[in-house]
């Protein structure tokens, strides 16, 4: 029990870190690009619960990142829903799509899988572009709440989004250090194998799957109110699906450390050459670091230090 | 008489318009050493992957310890005991030998992890004689030793019946007394054995009762003596 509490602790203190952070007012930008590189680390995170332990890569993260997105667009253009509301709601939504790519594991292993899943994302951006209530393909404006906690709106998405970082990193070091991610990790190695050996294959995928989907989806959620604007060409941008798989695959997959620090450093730096060069280095950036990457060193940065340390 | 461990009741098993088992019917006792043989795509491997649940099947029924499993997954069979290796190596590569034994103790064991569950893995290393390697990746194994890593792990599932997948296939004739050796030792703890193998001195000799599967059917069943004397059989590998 004393040893499950350390990492619920150090999460505490990054949660408490974030908020005063957020409560010292420095440059609103920090704030801004901040958020957006935890939303990353809640993505990468998420994505490599499916990708990195079960094996199963997923081209379609916009598609989650999209529903929780829309969902949440939904509920505030319907109710007026407070922000915890929206979290849950499109976590649930995209949880439920979650569910529903791991049938398809059923019968797709492999490529067959991920091009399934890169044209599920098209089929959903479709179907939301012809979706006027929520905007449609021209999009739609969203109003944010007034009055936050404290600081300005983007203050506090900010301390939103430390915590959700934490929780999904915590959901991830969880599954990774269970039975599931040892059951998760037999089916990656070889599916057959592992069902013939005791693992129930289908159901760890579906909770894969689900759980993957579940922690996308909320990372979404907040989007709307992020950049008040939401049309289906940013909610489902190229960009989530490219980075989901880099950021894991340049920290590394087997572990949860991994997605975390490619997702700070890939973030990052994509922050910085917004700001410096052009928002058009973005992809360039993650395209040339990921070749890279899967060429000289395909177990990523952990990888890399397990060589070094020599084992 | 004892009802058998094992019954297979006029199993079909047909790919698109080719049937691969056309209504195998057989049974196997309960601490029997049990052979299958026959020619190349007699339908070998694919009864057993009937067996196992890898394969679901077009027909007839298979029991296990009174026990209709027909329709059950494989990882519940598995459960219930019947384990198997496969003719390739499956081993989980991303993870050392002993962990390797780690999944089916945890998964297929009831339960059994942690320390002790370490500690029965060491043990049945050391039967099979890969103790040493515990700590290495399968990446680093020999082909025997690949094979006795594939029985370790079935070992560490605790089967009632072990369904052995052309385990010698490739391995010298030292090697392979040496595989021989394990599942006489592993029979004579009380787990059932069947033996699919091409290598005819190691099943004669190991069978006490062989069945002949030719071109999706059984076309013999007897002891060893028996089977080598059999027209039929003789027909099935030389042709007329």
């Amino acid at each position: 029990m004393r040893r499950a509490g350390v990492p619920l602790l150090v999460g505490l203190v990054v949660v408490a870190a974030g908020i005063v952070l957020a409560m010292v007012r420095v440059n609103p930008y920090i704030y801004f690009a901040g958020c957006v590189v935890l939303q990353y680390v809640v993505i990468a995170t998420a994505w490599n619960i499916l990708g990195g332990y079960a094996g199963y890569v997923n081209f379609g993260t916009p598609a989650f990142f999209a529903m929780g997105a829309y969902t949440a667009v939904f509920l505030i253009q319907s109710m007026r829903a407070p922000l915890p509301v929206l979290l849950v709601a499109g976590g649930l939504v995209a949880a439920l799509l979650g569910l529903g790519i791991g049938y398809l594991t059923l019968r797709l292993r492999g490529v067959f899988f991920s091009i399934a899943t890169l044209a599920l994302s098209v089929v959903l951006q479709t179907m939301i572009m012809n979706w006027e209530y929520v905007g449609g393909s021209r999009g739609m404006s969203v109003l944010r709440p007034s009055g936050p906690p404290f600081g300005s709106y983007v203050t506090f998405l900010f301390t939103v989004m430390v915590g959700l970082a934490v929780i999904a990193v915590l959901v991830a070091r969880f599954i990774e250090r269970s039975w599931i991610g040892r059951g998760l990790a037999a089916l990656r190695d070889n599916e057959e194998a592992a069902e013939c050996m005791g693992v129930p294959t289908l159901r760890l995928k579906l909770f894969a799957t689900t759980v993957s989907g579940f922690l996308l989806g909320v990372a979404g959620a907040p989007f709307p109110y992020y950049v008040t604007f939401v049309e289906p060409n940013s909610a489902f941008a190229l960009d989530y699906a490219v980075n989901a798989l880099a950021m894991p695959m340049i920290g590394g997959t087997t572990s949860w450390v991994g997605p975390v620090i490619g997702a700070v450093l890939l973030g990052t730096a994509q922050q910085l050459a917004t700001v410096t060069i052009s928002s058009e280095m973005n992809l360039f950036i993650v395209g040339v670091v990921l070749v890279a990457f899967v060429v000289l060193a395909p177990e990523g940065i952990l990888g890399l230090v397990r060589r070094l340390r020599g084992r | 008489m004892a009802p058998p461990l094992l019954e297979v009741q006029g199993l079909v098993k047909r790919f698109g318009g080719f049937t691969a088992l056309n209504g195998v019917t057989l049974s196997v006792k309960a601490g029997e050493r049990f052979g299958l043989i026959g020619p190349n795509g007699s339908g070998k491997t694919t009864l057993i992957n009937c067996v196992s649940g890898v394969l679901p099947v077009n027909g007839g029924t298979i029991r296990f310890d009174g026990r209709e499993i027909t329709a059950l997954p494989p990882h519940q069979r598995t459960r219930l005991g019947i384990v198997r290796t496969f003719q390739i190596p499956k081993p989980f590569t991303s993870m050392t030998v002993l962990e390797n034994l780690g999944i089916p103790l945890e998964y297929a064991g009831a339960g059994r992890a942690g320390a002790e569950g370490n500690t029965d893995a060491g043990e049945i290393l050391k039967t099979i004689g890969l103790d040493a390697k515990a700590h290495l990746r399968p990446a680093g194994l020999t082909q025997i030793e690949m094979r006795k890593l594939e029985l370790a792990r079935a070992m560490a599932a605790r089967p009632t019946l072990l369904i052995s997948d052309e385990a010698m296939a490739g391995l010298s004739s030292t090697e392979v007394d040496d595989i021989l050796t394990i599942l006489f030792r592993l029979n004579a703890q009380g787990i059932t054995i069947i033996m699919i193998e091409h290598i005819m001195r190691a099943v004669m000799r190991f069978s006490e009762r062989i069945v002949v599967l030719d071109a999706g059917e059984r076309i013999a069943e007897g002891t060893p003596a028996e089977i080598v004397r059999d027209p039929a059989v003789e027909k099935a590998y030389l042709g007329e």
